[in-house]
């Protein structure tokens, strides 16, 4: 092939992808950024440039502070617990035992649902009085709660359910993993008479890191990009308990109509999951030095 | 020893069962309610009487069947749209290696970081600057170009020996014979892997089919599902299960009947 047709041709087949990725990811990204440095437009008074002005006021602004240390905690409540039972489900599945794959189904089922769903089937538990959770503890004589509607509950219970949806996902990525670990290395731990407990962490924990690594980014990413249960359950409150940024950006810009400010959040966000992705390129480079 | 060891693996299974009863518990008892009176599913009345009721209110207070049909038509518009814009942009990426061709695809790998959900706002913007707010295509538009599924076709087409290819072309085949007959029989896998992860993702996204439909000749099942399900509309607890579980049966029963190939199209996404 000659270079010229190479590269016109090459160019013609990546163009409808480039337009559509420009318009939707990069173009917006960068307008975004500008909206940010500038103040909203209204009828009686144009846009001006007003630099940092945004950024000064979001640092400011007590309810960015508190929808951004909720994410964190929701991040901290989730990811290891649902490691931790990720692990344990994949551990269970890639053993031939009996009603193994009615096991899988049931493990997993949750990831195929929308959080919507999911958050219509929780908000039944969580109910004060009529709610399950309150006429189990009323069963043995204790005092039920306004699980969703106390502040110091709402967070808490919503990591519970965000957990009960994640594992099932997580769990089908360390089953990837368990499988590229060679059959050879149990046979030689149970001929050395090592124990279950020792062979799992002196040989399949630590094979086991890089998935580990790619779930924990990936679980991280999605804490901040998943809010729908907040519009079924919560809508945020009670007074921003339970908000997260991302439903706060969407407040910001499509209840309030601050498009300046809803881009200024927007840039923290970006700029939040950026570092996190670099990290994973950091991270999965250092991961084939290994090998 | 080996009666030990009979203990332990009986105690294993125990727990693997109780794990999967916690994991599953919760929607059969949608799924019980659904079909109970609201007042019989709040008292745990097992042996009540089943009814079709809710289905029937819900079906009467909500548009499932116009919300369903929208649903498969936003399914059915991303991911023909996603497998082709991608097959061509990474066709172009592993066999014409054009000038600039690596910054190209460091644009590409930018989404994967960037995603659609993140840019609600702007994106919103250029939607209504195309007049395409509250319509069908502009809920699936910001998705067609998935960077994702370039991603992974390019993994798989890199993996065609380059042997097939110049045999396709010494029988005369042109550039997208090629591709048709060589490299997208061979990545077959990979495209049944993407189109199941592409699908179950947008039949249950619901934060930016929300802000770009406001009627319901637009709306998706998780839209409507959740508009329904809003604190403020107050629906009764078994008509509420019954309209989830309207919404979510299809997908559901696909997955309970193709539960092999979900699991591992989901294992083979995710770690490539």
């Amino acid at each position: 092939m000659k270079d010229s047709t190479r590269n016109i041709q090459g160019w013609l087949l990546f163009t409808p992808a480039a337009i559509l990725l420009l318009a939707f990811t990069h173009y917006p990204t960068v307008t975004t950024f500008f909206q940010s440095l500038y103040t909203n437009k209204s009828i009686l008074r144009p846009r001006r440039f007003s630099g940092v002005e945004a950024y000064e006021s979001m640092f400011s602004d007590p309810i960015f502070w508190k929808v951004f240390v909720n994410n964190m905690w929701l991040a901290l409540g989730t990811i290891p617990t649902s490691i931790g039972i990720a692990i344990l489900m994949a551990l269970i599945v890639n053993k031939a035992i009996p009603g193994r794959g009615f096991l899988r189904m049931a493990y997993f089922t949750p990831t195929m649902l929308p959080m919507i769903a999911v958050a219509n089937i929780w908000l039944f538990f969580y109910a004060p009085e009529i709610g399950l959770i309150d006429k189990v503890l009323e069963i043995f004589g204790f005092e039920g709660n306004n699980w969703l509607g106390n502040p110091s509950t709402v967070l808490p219970s919503i990591i519970v359910m965000t957990v009960w949806k994640e594992a099932g996902l997580f769990m089908v990525f360390y089953l990837a993993g368990l499988q590229t670990i060679s059959p050879e290395l149990e046979e030689a731990a149970k001929l050395e008479g090592s124990s279950r407990w020792n062979y799992f962490w002196r040989i399949q924990f630590p094979l086991l890191l890089p998935t580990t690594l790619f779930v924990l980014i990936n679980a991280f990413l999605n804490s901040f990009k998943l809010v729908d249960h907040l519009f079924v359950l919560t809508k945020g409150g009670p007074d921003n308990a339970s908000n997260l940024i991302l439903y706060y950006i969407y407040e910001t810009a499509f209840s309030f109509l601050d498009i300046s400010y809803a881009s200024a959040l927007t840039i923290f966000l970006l700029a939040l999951l950026a570092l996190t992705a670099l990290a994973q390129f950091f991270f999965l480079d250092r991961r084939t030095h290994y090998r | 020893m080996t009666y030990r060891n009979r203990i332990q693996t009986s105690v294993e299974l125990i727990g693997a069962y109780i794990l999967a009863g916690f994991w599953i518990l919760p929607l059969l008892y949608a799924f019980w309610a659904a079909f109970h009176s609201s007042s019989d599913a709040l008292h745990f009345d097992i042996f009540s009487p089943l009814t079709l009721d809710n289905f029937r209110e819900a079906w009467s207070q909500a548009p499932f069947a116009r919300f369903s049909l929208n649903t498969f038509l936003l399914v059915s518009f991303i991911l023909p749209g996603q497998l082709l814009i991608s097959t061509l942009a990474a066709y172009a990426f592993v066999r014409f290696k054009f000038t600039g061709a690596n910054v190209a695809f460091a644009l590409v790998l930018v989404q994967l970081m960037i995603t659609p959900e993140i840019l609600i706002v702007q994106n919103y913007v250029t939607l209504s600057k195309l007049s395409l707010v509250d319509t069908i295509s502009g809920m699936g538009l910001p998705y067609i170009a998935s960077a994702f599924c370039i991603f992974l076709l390019r993994q798989a087409f890199k993996s065609i020996p380059k042997e097939l290819e110049d045999a396709a072309e010494l029988e005369g085949c042109g550039t997208m014979s090629i591709l048709w007959k060589v490299y997208v029989p061979l990545a077959t896998p990979t495209y049944i892997a993407f189109s199941l992860v592409s699908v179950s993702h947008h039949w249950n996204n619901f934060l930016w089919p929300l802000i770009i439909s406001n009627s319901v000749e637009t709306r998706p099942l998780t839209v409507g599902l959740g508009i329904f399900a809003a604190p403020e509309s107050g629906v009764e607890w078994s008509i509420l299960s019954a309209a989830t579980l309207m919404s979510v049966a299809p997908l559901l029963i696909a997955f309970l009947i193709f539960q092999k190939q979900f699991v591992q199209s989901f294992m083979q996404a995710g770690i490539k």
